[in-house]
């Protein structure tokens, strides 16, 4: 049986891993190669990198951390943050990761996702979305509005419509990360993540608010999120990714054990 | 050595640093000479059957592939590659590709919707036979899997392990004499994907259980 994924997430600031609730108010938490080499180790089945200042400071994403990162784990990870061109693309793809995240950028030129899903297949391709729950049925139906650049832009595009596009130009997966959830490690948000991922036929990665592992049976059994990100609640040592692992299985969750 | 056939499909940089991280000597190749003459062959692959079946055509590797499976080369195949050795893709409107196997390759077809396509993640593979290249690896190990399409081998003494996904049961793991191929990626598969790499970059290219043989010797 196909299992549920645990994928944290490490954000990247000047070569360090941090953790900021909203995207504000950072600290710092590690080395991105040493952490990844951990949770591999603990039993993560995937990662994924934001370089979360790149796209800000307009420059490329650090390619030398994604190759250090590659010689570190054999599991796959993907990297997002000052991905802007294909040749981005490319340098993160050969450095080692298995998937490019886009975001703003794919708001800004959907032809990205369709030239990246030609190029290098559209399994490397993932539609990162950050939605905001609105209340603005005209513009935004589905009640949710895609915001960008670390959700300091409101664009007025609707986050099902947007998500739809996304598939039909050739996105393999997409992580519905909610604004409104983000780093409160309060749960996710159970009606965007079911909105997606009922409406698209590409897994869809549940982010923003994991804090426990009810919130992850949560977001696995009643929105049918294909997997979930977690980042704070294994960041600080709240918990572990085999403590977390084992709740879930008890729980009823199909989950890879074995490692 | 290890050659490493490089037919751009994909990017090759996984399956390199894993076998490196074995201490394995391995060369992304797409010279036929070179691929005639190393140990062992890597064949690996993403993305779709009509394009990779062009390149190989282009790049004139498929007899290649079918020289060095038939001189007894320890031949690996992964994902992509796995397919593409069958007879025949269903994707692309229908594709004739290498056929060291018999058989073909058809596209998940979920009647529920919640499943998703492409199958991607860890999923269990059931083994259905012994095999040197999975030795000491458990029956019901998960696997990374990216994949829409799956195997459909004619002969059913050839899959070494089976996978569940969108209401079929496929051949995640085929063999025959000195060829093994794998729908899930070993080189991403952690620790005991690195385990079935490290097993075929061992074994002798004999199915079956017993090993030790050696094949021609000092030169």
């Amino acid at each position: 049986m196909l299992t549920k994924r645990i994928i944290p997430c490490l954000d990247i600031h000047e070569k360090q891993v941090t953790k900021g609730v909203k995207f504000k108010n950072n600290i710092v938490l590690g080395d991105p190669v040493e952490m990844a080499a951990r949770y591999y180790d603990e039993g993560c089945d995937e990662l994924v990198f934001y370089d979360i200042t790149a796209s800000a400071e307009g420059r490329p994403i650090d390619i030398e951390m994604v190759a250090e990162v590659a010689h570190a784990i054999r599991i796959p990870f993907a990297v997002g943050g000052g991905i802007s061109t294909l040749a981005d693309m490319s340098r993160v793809l050969l450095a080692g990761a298995e998937k490019v995240s886009v975001n703003s950028l794919a708001v800004k030129n959907p032809s990205i996702i369709s030239d990246g899903a030609r190029a290098f297949g559209s399994q490397c391709i993932v539609l990162g979305m950050d939605p905001l729950a609105v209340d603005d049925p005209v513009r935004c139906p589905s009640g949710y509005e895609i915001t960008t650049r670390g959700f300091r832009e409101r664009t007025g595009m609707d986050a099902l419509e947007w998500a739809r596009r996304a598939v039909d130009l050739g996105v393999g997966e997409i992580v519905v990360n909610s604004v409104d959830a983000d780093g409160t490690r309060a749960g996710f948000e159970i009606g965007l993540t079911k909105l997606i991922a009922e409406n698209v036929s590409v897994p869809v990665v549940a982010s923003g608010g994991a804090g426990n592992a009810q919130h992850l049976v949560d977001v696995f059994e009643k929105a049918h999120a294909d997997a979930a990100i977690i980042a704070g609640m294994i960041h600080t040592g709240d918990t572990t990714i085999p403590a977390l692992k084992a709740e879930l299985v008890a729980a009823g969750v199909p989950i890879r054990q074995h490692w | 050595m290890i050659a490493i056939v490089d037919y751009r499909a994909g990017n090759l940089t996984s399956v390199r640093l894993a076998c490196e991280s074995l201490g394995l000597q391995a060369q992304i190749t797409s010279d036929p000479e070179q691929i005639l003459s190393a140990e062992r062959v890597i064949f690996p692959g993403v993305g779709a059957a009509g394009a990779a079946m062009g390149h190989l055509n282009e790049l004139k590797l498929a007899d290649t592939l079918r020289a060095v499976v038939a001189q007894g080369t320890p031949f690996l195949g992964i994902c992509l590659g796995t397919q593409i050795i069958l007879e025949h893709s269903e994707e692309d409107g229908g594709v004739d590709t290498v056929g060291l196997l018999k058989g073909n390759v058809r596209l998940f077809r979920p009647t529920d919707p919640l499943v998703k396509v492409p199958q991607i993640g860890w999923n269990t593979v059931k083994l259905k036979r012994s095999h040197p290249v999975f030795a000491g690896i458990e029956d019901e190990s998960e696997f990374y899997f990216v994949h829409s399409y799956h195997p459909e081998p004619d002969l059913p003494e050839c899959i070494l392990g089976e996978t569940e996904y969108a209401g079929v049961t496929f051949a995640s793991a085929m063999g025959r004499d000195n060829l093994v191929a794998t729908q899930f990626h070993p080189e991403k598969s952690g620790r005991i994907g690195l385990r079935l790499l490290n097993n075929f970059a061992t074994w002798n290219g004999r199915d079956g259980t017993e090993v030790g043989g050696r094949k021609s010797e000092v030169g």
